[in-house]
Formats: C-alpha cells, structure tokens, sequence
C-alpha cells in the first residue's frame, strides 16, 4: 500500500499531464534534502524496501489461504492489469484482450504440457511449455498489436474486445485442440529442488518474482528511450512521426511487450487454478482486468497490484459483509464510488489524501489558483 | 523536514492498517459450521437461488440443529465457471474453517470441486446438485458424496418408454458440453441396445439462436426427435421448428420440457401434448412425502417458485443426508472424520421422490419418473409422470464391465446409426 505513494515520487519520468503539478510540488519539497543515498541513485527509494520487506514477509505472518488466495492471485490476475496498465497508461491504447493473451499462454501451458486430458497435451517439459507459450503469446500479442494500432480510443477497444470474444469462442467449440467447453485440469506449477512450488508459500515467491520482475521493467522502460518516444507518440502521435518516429512499429512493440506481462500474468493464472477452461477467458474476464487497471490507477504500475488486492479482497469477502444474495451490490457500490471520486483510481485518492495531509499551505495555495 | 517525517508517519499508519487487513483472524467455532456453495451470480443465478432454498429447507425441518450442535450455513456463491467454484470453495473451508462442504451447482465445477477434494482429505465434500458423470466414475475423490443421481441416470427407461410408443428410427439434436453428453447416453444406452436407431446427432453450442441449418437436416423417415436443450435454446428450436413445418413427435431431457416450454404460447404448444421426457423428479408425483415437500416450499418461500425446482430438491436430498449423518454420530467429526464418513455411507432415507442412497463410488442410487405432457382440466399444460423406475445405478442398469466397455458419454458414445 505504502508505495501508492509512488504515484507522485518525485524524479519519475512516467508521469502524466494531470500529475504533473503533483510532482512539482513534490520536488520543492525533496530538493533541499540531503545528497542522495547510492539507493536512491539507482532508482530504489526507501519506500521499496518497505513494501518489499511487507511482500517478503507476509506469507510467513499470513494463513495459507491468505498466501494463496489472496496474495498469490493478486499477484498473478495485478500482472495482467499491469500489462494493461502499460499499454493505456503509457501508451495510450486500451486492449480488452489482455485476459486473451493470458489466456492464449495458459492453454499453451496445458496443450504443449502435461494435463488431466492427455490425449491433447503434447506431454513437453514444464521449462519447455512454458517458455513456448510465452513466446507464442507474445507473437500472438503483437498480432493483435498490429491489427488495432491503426485505430484510436474507442474503436482500439472494440477491435480487442472482438479478439477477445473470437478466441474465446473459438476455445469453447473446439474439441481437437482446446478441448471445448470442459478445457483442461490437473495443471500445476513443478516440483523442483525437492519443493513442490504448487504449495502456496513457495507458489507466493514464484509469483511474487514475476511481479517484481514485470513491474521493474515496466518501470525500466518507462524511462528509457523506447517508453519516452511511446509516452510521446500516446500524447501527439503526429509531431512524433514528423520527427522521425516509427509510430505503428513503435505501438506494436508496446503490445509485443505488453502481451510479454500478460502471458507471464497467464502462466502464473493457470497454475494457480490448477485448470483452464473457456470460463477463465470470458467476457467477464477480459473486463475485470480493464476494472483492476482503473480501480488501482493508471498513471504508475503499482496501480496494476493495488487495484488486484482490492478487487480480489472484494471477490473474496463482500458476501461476508452484506445481505449474501445481494454481495455483487457491494462490489459494484464499490467500484463505482472509487472511479466516481476518484477518475484516476486508488492512486489518485492517495495523491489527494496526501496533498490535503502533507502540504496544507500549497494545495491551498493551487486551491486560490483555481 | 517536517513535511518528510509527518509523511514517513502517514505512510507507517496506512502500512500498518493495510497488514492488519490483509491478516485473517479465525472466530471461536462454537457451532458447527457447514459450507454451502450455489451460484448467486452467471447463468444459472436463478436456479442457483432456488438450490439455497433447498438447504434452508432441509436445515429447518431439523431447526437448525444436528448432532446436538446449532448447525451455520456459511454461504459463498460461484458464476458457474470450475475456476470460481473452487476459490470460494476454498474460501469457505480454509478461511471460514468450515468442516463439511456442500455443493457445486453444475457439472464442470462438480468435477473441479472433486479434484480440491482431494487435497483436503480432513474435510468431507458434498454434492449440491451437479450432475456430470466423470465426478465419480473417473479418479473419484474418497471424501466426496453425491446423494443425488446424475445425468445419464436420469434418462434411463426413457429409451425403452420411446421404443414403445413405436420411435424406432430418432434423429438427436443437444447441446454440445458435458452436461448433454450424459443424458444422451442414458437415453440411447438401452434405446441402442433394444434396437433404436438414431440416425444422426446435431450438437450445437450452448446459447445458439439459430437452428435453420440443424432444421434442414432433419431427415423425412424417422418416427421422432430427440431433442436435448434447456431453457431459451429450447424455445427457440421449437419455434423454429414450427416455422419450418416441422411435425415430427419430440422426447425431451431432462430441462427440456420444463415450465418455461410448457408456457410457450404458438402453435406447435398443442404438438407438445405426449412429448416424453425423464428425471429423478416431477411436478404431479402422487406421494405424500412430495405432496409435503411441496407444500412446505410453498409455506416457507412466498418468493420462490410455484413448485420446487429440481435445483432446490437436489440441494435439498443431499443437505438432508449431511444432517442425518451427522446425527447418526451425535455430531462427532473427530479422528479425520472416519465415523461421520461411515455414518454417510449407510445414510438412507425416504425422500420427497423417492428412496435416497449411495453406492460404493459414493454416487446416488435413485429412481426415475417417466413424464409425459399432459392437458389439465383448466388448460395448462404439466408433465404426468407415466412410468417410474426405481433404482438406477450409475452404470445405467448394465454390469460393470459393460459399461466399463461403453465408456463415458461424449459426442460419439454410444453410437447407433445403422
């Protein structure tokens, strides 16, 4: 949670237009400090730490059920958002189909592995499967990528929206390679090194690296020159092509790298259920990821994982909380006040909490200025 | 300065509230906790509402206690997808720490809520009303029960019922997923084997709208169809088929024929009186146990249906048992459950329709009602029930080995063209 705060850091290239007053004010604020720690300098802050100890100490403290179902599946379904995250928030392309590209690389995972229906799975090593689906995905990614990159706003959403519903059709009625509507089961993550990593603490640090891992190197790219030249083109695609930027080979790799995410995203998916089946991939799906990216925020990738906690704690328990045949009313009660106070999602109710907390006298002093 | 330490603060407060969230705290369990799982959400909302009702009702004959505990229903809902069904699943037992669960509501979630069974060897699984065949029949869970009978048990007499009416040649139109594929096979195991033919199958997808294409391949020479969808897929093909001209005698599933068709208003509703179908249950069972078990759904649900679905009566026979076993030894779950496990084996009872028992794969041997549809006095439409046939085993009546041979039901099993 603590690292929400990240949405406004100071220093940090990823921002967008609305923040960028947020961030002003955060380096009047930072800049008479002292010199800069070798941490900082690399771009790890104490913040970091702090929710990198939390995440590596949580599984010890939580019950297994905790681990697993709420921390491992936040992790997982919050590196899908991610992929998403990336591709609207910086890129500014909102694909419905990054539940697909999840998808495409966990049936991959059953068809090329092993499953409960062997007469499908090609019975491949894990390390094989896996690194196949992924590649594939990625490709298939990219294909969509190149499919809608022509298209803008609304029509991007409805081409991927199509993909998405194609492939999930496609997955339900076909017998010979996906194995319709049942799909595959008894999918697991390995047993290596003498520990079965299907267990939930270790199945936690399997996904808890991937997360780590996607979310650096969003945060990476974001910063290098491949991200700078994509934030430009998302904010003026016109003056970036007549300065001499491939737009469409530009915006197709950010698919490539954003399916790259979501594939990962899948591969932990599918271990996590332990199964696949067209219902993992419907309609439902594909929007609740579009829910967890706008729930958490856009504007910075911590969003992706806030947004995944929140939602999969509300999946979980709203029925514990409220008249039980109407639990989905408190679901939808809150998503809505979150995205009504708070277009820019949890990290921009931190960013105003903060503003409000921290710097009295500046946020009234912008107050007086609007 | 101030600003960052006032902000390293804030920071702690909200790491702190957030951990405190995010850390499950387990209640003290002073009554004993039951887990209950239908859908409350996806296609099957409404029947899944209706499953509940069932529960509660078998809860309050024995008002709300058994084995000398106050027993809790913990509820948690699914969307009719297996990955759902077996998240709140896991929701209720290692989370809520419940010791016994009931449910799924469907077949595919049955099958992945059996697979979870099996890591969970202290706490014992109980069906709801899911009724895929592979559940118990392929890789069976030791500490799964299902009272109910499946599927294809629910189809079996319906095949020799056609052959007496003098359909000797069928032509089979189902929906294509794992549900179907069972009634199919109940109907068409003895149909086959007493010499019926069905000259060709059309599977289509669940949910389809249009059936021209299915329509035009009817062939002329066959004495009926055999036409196996449920709910609006139902409606739309009979409408269709109407429109087409289509005059060919019907034999239903077992949600084929249901209230929403029989309230279907055209002129093909006339053509649906003697439409045969087959299940463990029926709306004009002349029993006093059914005539009860209606009356107090009635009684007890001014919200409910006008007669219990097969849902709530399903949810109803396999919670009823969970109770009487759980009687049978006072309550005791102790030693991995061992006794309660054999008090569930031996559980029997006489149910709202008939006899409820299991076998050695822990599956329900029960019987079938044989209904037709049937003009009543005022007009309406109801199914009769014609023929009942009590004791269906899940090998559909067939020795072991012969079934064994058969297989399970898919597209191709069984199979009689010629």
């Amino acid at each position: 949670m603590n690292s929400a705060a990240t949405a406004a850091a100071p220093g940090s290239l990823a921002r967008t237009a609305g923040l960028r007053e947020a961030g002003a004010e955060s380096r009047t604020v930072a800049a008479p400090g002292p010199a800069p720690l070798w941490s900082e300098r690399i771009g790890i802050r104490p913040r970091h730490l702090v929710v990198l100890a939390a995440a590596l100490l949580y599984p010890f403290i939580a019950s297994p059920f905790f681990t697993y179902q709420i921390g491992a599946q936040s992790l997982a379904l919050g590196l899908i958002a991610l992929s998403l995250t990336f591709l609207g928030g910086y890129g500014g392309m909102v694909s419905l189909a990054q539940m697909t590209v999840a998808g495409f690389a966990g049936y991959g995972v059953a068809i090329f592995g092993t499953s409960s229906f062997a007469a499908i799975s090609l019975g491949w090593p894990w390390w094989l499967a896996c690194a196949v689906s992924v590649l594939l995905a990625t490709v298939f990614a990219a294909a969509v990528g190149w499919l809608s990159v022509r298209t803008e706003g609304i029509y991007t959403i409805m081409i991927t929206l199509a993909v998405g519903v194609a492939f999930f059709y496609l997955a339900q009625q076909n017998y010979t390679v996906f194995n319709g509507f049942q799909g595959f089961s008894k999918i697991g993550a390995p047993e290596l090194f003498g520990i079965d990593w299907k267990e939930p603490v270790p199945f936690y640090f399997v996904a808890l690296g991937c997360a780590l891992a996607g979310y650096f190197l969003v945060k990476h790219l974001v910063r290098a020159p491949f991200g700078i030249a994509l934030q430009g083109i998302r904010d003026n695609p016109r003056r970036m092509e007549s300065l001499g930027y491939h737009v469409t080979a530009h915006r197709v790799a950010a698919y490539a790298v954003a399916g790259l995410l979501a594939a990962v995203g899948g591969v932990l998916m599918v271990w996590y259920n332990g199964r696949i089946s067209p219902g993992t991939i419907n309609l439902a799906q594909m929007i609740a990821i579009l829910i967890v990216a706008v729930l958490g925020g856009m504007r910075h990738p911590i969003g992706a994982f806030v947004g995944a906690i929140v939602y999969v704690l509300l999946q979980n328990f709203a029925i514990d909380l409220f008249v039980r045949e109407r639990f989905n009313l408190v679901i939808g009660g809150v998503f809505l006040a979150i995205v009504l106070f708070s277009p820019d999602g949890l990290l921009g109710l931190w960013a105003i909490v903060r503003s409000r907390l921290l710097q009295p006298e500046l946020s009234n002093q912008k107050r007086r200025q609007l | 300065m101030i600003a960052s330490k006032r902000r390293v603060w804030l920071r702690s407060i909200v790491g702190a509230a957030a951990a405190a969230c995010l850390l499950g705290t387990a209640g003290a369990q002073e009554t004993l906790k039951i887990g209950l799982l239908a859908n409350l959400e996806g296609p099957f909302a409404v029947p899944g509402q209706d499953g509940y009702r069932g529960a509660d009702m078998a809860l309050k004959e024995k008002n709300g206690m058994a084995g000398g505990k106050k027993i809790e229903f913990v509820k948690v809902s699914s969307d009719a997808t297996p990955d759902k069904a077996v998240a709140m699943t896991r929701k209720a037992v290692e989370q809520d720490k419940v010791q016994i669960m009931i449910g799924p509501l469907s077949g595919d979630e049955g099958i992945a809520v059996k697979n979870y069974a099996k890591t969970k060897p202290d706490i014992t699984f109980i069906n709801g009303s899911s009724g895929a065949q592979a559940t118990t029949l392929t890789d069976p869970a030791p500490n799964f029960y299902r009272f109910n009978t499946e599927g294809a048990q629910w189809m079996v007499g319906l095949g020799e019922h056609a052959l007496s009416k003098g359909y000797k040649k069928t032509f089979l139109i189902s929906e294509d997923y794992g549900f179907p594929y069972s009634q199919v096979q109940g109907f068409m195991a003895s149909y086959c084997a007493k010499g019926g033919k069905v000259v060709d199958k059309a599977w289509v997808p669940l949910g389809t709208k249009d059936y021209a294409s299915v329509i035009a391949k009817i062939p002329k020479d066959i004495d009926a169809l055999v036409v196996v969808l449920g709910g609006s897929d139902a409606v739309n093909f009979l409408t269709q088929y109407e429109q087409a001209g289509g005059n060919k005698p019907m034999i239903g599933g077992s949600i084929t024929v249901d209230q929403t068709v029989l309230n279907y208003k055209g002129k093909r509703r006339e053509s649906l009186l003697g439409t045969a179908s087959a299940g463990p249950m029926a709306d004009s069972i002349d029993t006093p146990e059914w005539k009860k078990f209606v009356a107090d759904y009635k009684a007890q649900f001014k919200d409910g249906f006008p007669s219990p679905s097969l849902f709530a009566y399903l949810y109803y026979i396999n919670t009823r048992a969970t109770l009487e076993a759980l009687d049978a030894v006072k309550g005791d779950l102790s030693n991995g459950q061992k006794a309660y496990r054999d008090a569930l084996q031996k559980t029997s009872f006489k149910g709202p329709a008939g006899e409820v028992k299991i076998d050695a794969n822990r599956n329900g041997v029960g019987t079938t009602y044989i209904t037709e549809v049937t003009k009543a006095p005022d007009g309406s439409f109801y199914n009769k029930v014609v023929k009942t046939v009590p004791n269906i085993s899940q090998t559909l009546g067939l020795p072991e080995a012969e079934f064994k041979k058969m297989g399970l039901g898919s597209r191709d099993v069984p199979d009689c063209r010629k």
